[in-house]
């Protein structure tokens, strides 16, 4: 075997927070080869974004590397002066980041920011660097490259603006790009193109790439070979095939399991209890031992080393561990119970009905501020939503679901249509009247972050509900209740006193979740609440979720873009685009036999990596138009694979195709059958 | 003693009430640990807690300047009844009574003993000759002030500086103490580990500044009964009487200006922000409009239409002070009207970004009214602009006094300021011998109170404004590093 393209050895990097100093990346070796994809793999904090930075040595200002070597082809980036270091950046390593609107220079064309490039490493000027740009553009799939040169980044869509990013990094033809989580910010449809060009690009030029990830379907996609990281360190090493079907690390069974999915909907979800640990103090033992089902003593009192295993897997844990291997093989398994599945027949009358909801932003223009359009966000939906049930509002950024979901609760103020509670049209109250309506309905939002004043302790932000309402009786009643919604949401009541600061992600969402159950709502709309979140925080929340749900009886409005939470949770399934919803039925009628050709390119986008089996090649070219100016006719149409002249002319009526399972398509409707 | 009548000027009110806000603050401060974190940075920060020592002094003299009394009069004969002294004056007048109270005829220098210019003088003999005459009170101990000034000046700062020795072991003593009994440890080892500069509050620092301040303040406290240290002006006043009067001035406008200020920025801020709409064009075209205009101009207008009203109605005002304190209230308020622009500015965007955030959105979801949520949940979340931009505020407020009285339309020409002063010394800088001590004094202290200030103030913007972490870069983590780097035997791959 030739030498590797790029070797990490105890590569050691720490970062300074206050008084502390957290190892953020501590000890990590590893190797790349010419051609390879290597997946760094793992949950927010675990350092893998710091040992890409390390590599290119672009660390913060409190960062440090501390210990270690980088290797590129045999010689130390780390002991580089840092004008040489300069010529290797952008030269022989390109690095793509993860949000491609922030990464571009918004006062500079997209070109000037390629043939900057150019210009630094190769001496390209002039009409050589513009054919050489052109030919970049062309490479990462710009269509009409000539005009897009000059065109700034806001003219630009998310997936274009990353594709430009590559188009830099790749300007050299570097040996080595380092994608730090290329597509985490881009909708399905549009991860699915970009992951597919990295693959094209790198068959076409042979370079290594260095893939960040916390996803597992770009890691089943796209990698090798993949490493896990955890808490600083790398807990397992592996070529794909092998980590798929064999993982050998609990923190990596763990990190599967907690994917949810369909075949998981009756049981709950392997959530990884508890946090990463703080990583300023020291380690005794192997730091997932607190988290770790197969933990025993040797795990809290000596600290694994990287074993090798079979088929060029490693892993650092104990159970491999010959020494102890009859420990290992008592250490009990725990298979958590299924839940009960308490799924009771549709009740007749819905909850909640949505007839014909529009929410309309005027678009104003000049001085006067006349109106000169209308962005329409939401434009005709429709929807019933039964007690103690979950409709998922499923779609891409862009497509109006968080706006239909706000305009529900009365955030917005809907253009027309109507929200019909128990009969009750939510949309003609007002006032006081809907003040006390608004105990029914409540919404918990995205950003865990965000939604948590940040000035407030937590019984106040949980109490807030109550006292507004004036529900919950007296100051002690409320204490009470405040303590009764702590334990239900899993959190301790000593926390009562702690600020949303010194509460992890999940935990803050649990605080979410607890302010908004305190008031008894009948209906919640859940906008995205796990998509900030790590894949097992996430299993974590979805669980309670539905124990919520099935002890509670509340109803979910769950608004998501992910269709693995949608499958484990929902019972009916939405599809919304363009402000309007194109495909409406049961779970397992939408996703098993979608319709729709937009469901179906849904689907087929999002990576898998539990079945082995045929992939429907079904892409939805380009972006999402914008819902100010939609296309005529049927909104999917342009980026249709399917598209028929009748579809420009205007939008398909719905359909029934089945009882309960709707669709607005010509392909499905009489016409085409 | 003599009876006396408090007095409570327009300023002091507002002082006093400005006082109680800030105690008010500070209890609530302590009370919540949330607000207190950031405060414990900034007594942690050396430059902050420096700046701060330098301020505490300014403000102890301003806040002397703030307690006004008048003096009895002795009653005239067949009369009972009290009257008192036209004469308004202050604790700190009281405190220095030799030297406000020792006027020369006209300009002397620092520690002169002569006059600063040749004057006619008849001697005993009858002859008359042009030379430098003895001061009235300057030196005027001395027998042959050629010989014995040196010594006398040396003995008199020695004198001082043992004194200010005294003084600082006594503070020294009282801080470490107030340290020890809060941490519940002994003297001794505070006393120790603050020398070696181990605590993490920065009271070496403190205890040094203060050093300096009484090294300085010592000698100049015991010479200015005998010297005018800092020279006298054209009308024979004593500079330093000046200057220390000068500080309340000063204080005064960056403070009281800012609680004029306060309430406009904040309502309107806050309104502008959250509702939008029609509230938010109203309000964006005032500030829009106000700050358009060229603020030392309405300031000029205002003063001078304040000018006219108030000579219309002399009997209003009952001595002098209370004129020039009710023209110098004036200032704060026009002052504080022009200058909430930028504040407002500031939070109207703060807020129109809050609104928007998931909190705010889950309190409407509850069905919180505006106000609430304004004061719930928005307001707190602004708290360290307006601190920040208050403390910052302070400092070009003091300098926009000194301006703004150098062009004439800043305070009364009775009340001692550092604009005043300057504008007084700004003919005599043509002159030959150069007059330079009343503009030296009143630009060395008000660079050092506005240097103070903006270090203060950088500290607190380090504290609570969340997109500074300057502290990132501080040494002492890695110092922490170096000291346990355990040695890399981990077994890799």
């Amino acid at each position: 075997m030739t030498a590797p393209l790029l070797e990490i050895r105890d590569l050691r990097t720490c970062i300074a927070a206050g008084d502390r100093v957290i190892r953020a990346v501590d000890g990590i070796s590893l190797a790349l080869n010419r051609g390879e994809t290597f997946a760094l793999l793992g949950e927010s904090g675990s350092g893998k974004s710091l040992t890409a930075l390390s590599v290119m040595r672009l660390l913060p200002d409190a960062g440090r590397v501390v210990g270690g070597e980088v290797r590129l082809e045999g010689k130390d980036l780390l002991a580089l002066p840092e004008r040489a270091m300069r010529d290797v950046r952008g030269r022989r390593i390109g690095m793509i980041f993860q949000e491609p609107g922030a990464s571009l220079d918004p006062v500079m064309t997209v070109g000037d920011q390629v043939r900057e490039v150019l210009d630094r490493h190769l001496g390209l000027r002039g009409s050589a660097a513009d054919r050489r740009v052109l030919e970049l553009f062309e490479a990462v799939g710009i269509p009409d490259p000539r005009r897009r040169m000059d065109e700034y980044p806001f003219q630009l869509s998310g997936g274009l603006k990353q594709r430009v990013m590559i188009a830099g990094a790749l300007a050299c033809e570097p040996e080595l790009l380092i994608a730090d989580e290329p597509t985490t910010a881009l909708d399905v449809t549009i991860q699915a193109q970009v992951l597919g060009l990295l693959r094209d690009l790198q068959k076409r030029t042979g370079m290594a790439v260095l893939l960040i990830t916390h996803d597992l379907g770009v890691v089943a996609e796209m990698a090798h070979r993949v490493a896990v990281m955890y808490a600083g360190e790398l807990v397992e090493t592996a070529p794909r095939e092998r980590l798929f079907t064999a993982p050998a690390h609990p923190y990596t069974r763990k990190l599967f399991a907690s994917v949810p999915g369909r075949h998981l909907r009756d049981a709950p979800l392997a959530a990884i209890g508890g946090q990463v640990p703080a990583l300023w103090r020291e380690f005794s033992g192997c730091r997932f031992v607190e988290r770790c089902d197969h933990a025993f003593e040797a795990c809290s009192n000596s600290q694994p080393a990287i074993l090798q295993l079979e088929g060029g897997q490693a892993a650092r844990c104990h159970l491999h561990d010959p020494r102890f291997a009859g420990r290992a093989a008592r250490a009990a398994t725990t298979v958590s119970a299924p839940l009960a599945a308490a799924r009771e027949p549709m009740v007749a009358a819905p909850l909640l009905e949505v007839r014909d909801l529009a929410v309309h932003f005027p678009i104003c223009r000049g001085v006067l501020k006349r109106v000169v359009g209308q962005v329409r966000a939401v434009d005709g939906l429709s929807l019933d939503l039964h007690a103690g049930r979950t409709l998922a509002l499923v779609g891409e950024s862009g497509c109006g679901k968080t706006t239909a979901g706000k305009a529900m609760v009365r955030l917005l103020e809907p253009t027309r249509g109507r929200v019909l509670l128990r009969g009750e049209d939510l949309t003609a109250l007002g006032g006081a009247a809907l003040r006390t309506r608004r105990r029914d309905f409540q919404i918990i939002f995205q950003d865990p972050f965000a939604s948590l004043n940040p000035r407030m302790r937590l019984a106040e932000i949980v109490s807030e509900g109550m006292l507004a309402l004036g529900v919950g009786g007296d100051a002690a009643a409320r204490d009470r209740r405040v303590d009764e919604l702590l334990e239900q949401v899993g959190l301790s009541t000593d926390m009562r006193h702690r600020y949303p600061h010194e509460l992890s992600g999940g935990q803050r969402q649990r605080i979410a979740i607890a302010r908004a159950l305190a008031v008894e709502p009948k209906v919640i709309v859940c906008d995205e609440p796990t998509s900030a979140l790590d894949v097992s925080v996430q299993a974590q929340i979805l669980n309670l979720l539905r124990e919520l749900q099935q002890r509670l009886g509340v109803a979910y409005l769950f608004i998501t873009h992910n269709l693995s939470v949608v499958e484990f949770l929902a019972h009916e399934v939405a599809v919304m685009y363009l402000g309007r919803i194109v495909e409406h039925g049961g779970v397992g009628q939408v996703l098993e036999s979608p319709r729709h050709p937009y469901t179906q390119a849904l689907l087929a986008a999002v990576p898998r990596f539990d079945g082995q089996g045929e992939r429907l090649r079904l892409r939805a070219e380009g972006d999402l138009p914008s819902p100010a100016n939609p296309p005529a006719g049927c909104h999917f149409h342009p980026r249709c694979a399917h598209a028929q002249p009748t579809c420009r002319e205007s939008y398909p009526s719905t359909v029934n195709v089945a009882p309960g399972h709707s669709v607005r398509c010509v392909l499905t409707g009489p016409a085409a059958s | 003693m003599m009876p006396i009548l408090p007095v409570i000027l327009w300023t002091d009110a507002l002082v006093f009430a400005l006082l109680g806000c800030v105690a008010a603050f500070v209890w609530l401060t302590v009370s919540r640990e949330h607000l207190r974190a950031p405060w414990r940075k900034v007594a942690r920060s050396t430059s902050g807690m420096v700046a701060a020592t330098v301020l505490a002094c300014f403000v102890a003299v301003g806040l002397l300047d703030c307690l006004h009394y008048r003096k009895a009069l002795l009653p005239e004969p067949g009369k009972a009844e009290q009257r008192w002294s036209p004469e308004v004056l202050s604790a700190l007048d009281a405190l220095a009574a030799p030297l406000r109270q020792r006027q020369e005829r006209t300009f002397s220098a620092p520690f002169a003993v002569h006059g600063h210019s040749k004057e006619s003088i008849t001697r005993p003999d009858g002859t008359m000759a042009r030379e430098y005459p003895r001061l009235k009170h300057g030196g005027a101990h001395l027998q042959d002030p050629a010989r014995e000034r040196g010594a006398d000046i040396a003995a008199g700062a020695s004198r001082g500086a043992a004194a200010a020795a005294l003084a600082w072991v006594m503070l020294a003593s009282l801080l470490t103490g107030v340290v020890a009994a809060a941490r519940g440890s002994s003297f001794a080892a505070v006393s120790g580990a603050a020398w070696r500069g181990e605590l993490d509050v920065p009271l070496r620092a403190v205890l040094l500044t203060a050093a300096v301040i009484l090294l300085v303040a010592g000698p100049l406290i015991v010479l200015s009964g005998r010297y005018h240290v800092f020279g006298t002006d054209k009308v024979g006043q004593d500079v330093l009487y000046l200057t220390l009067k000068s500080i309340r001035t000063g204080l005064v406008i960056g403070t009281v200006t800012t609680l004029v200020m306060l309430p406009f920025a904040l309502a309107l801020g806050l309104m502008a922000g959250y509702f939008k709409g029609w509230v938010d064009d109203i309000i964006q075209y005032l500030y829009t409009t106000l700050s358009s205009i060229p603020g030392v101009l309405l300031i000029a207008a205002a003063v001078l239409m304040m000018q006219v009203y108030m000579d219309a109605r002399p009997e209003t005002f009952d001595s002098v002070t209370r004129r020039a304190d009710f023209r110098l209230l004036f200032l704060c308020v026009i002052l504080g009207v022009t200058s909430w622009t930028g504040l407002c500015r500031l939070l109207r965007g703060e807020t129109l970004k809050l609104r928007e955030l998931e909190f705010v959105q889950a309190a409407r979801a509850f069905g919180l009214g505006p106000w609430r949520i304004l004061a719930r949940h928005v307001l707190p979340n602004v708290l360290h602009i307006v601190i920040i931009s208050t403390v910052l505020g302070f400092s070009s407020l003091v300098l926009a006094e000194a301006v703004l009285s150098y062009v004439g339309v800043g305070v009364d020409p009775a009340m001692n300021s550092f604009g005043t002063m300057i504008n007084a010394a700004r003919l005599e800088l043509a002159r030959e011998p150069v007059v330079w001590w009343s503009l030296g004094a009143a630009f060395g202290c008000m660079l050092l109170l506005v240097l103070a200030a903006n270090l203060f103030a950088d500290a607190v913007r380090d504290a609570l404004d969340p997109r500074v972490r300057a502290d990132f870069l501080r040494a002492s983590p890695w110092r922490q590093l170096a000291a346990r780097t355990r040695p890399a035997t981990k077994a890799s791959s």
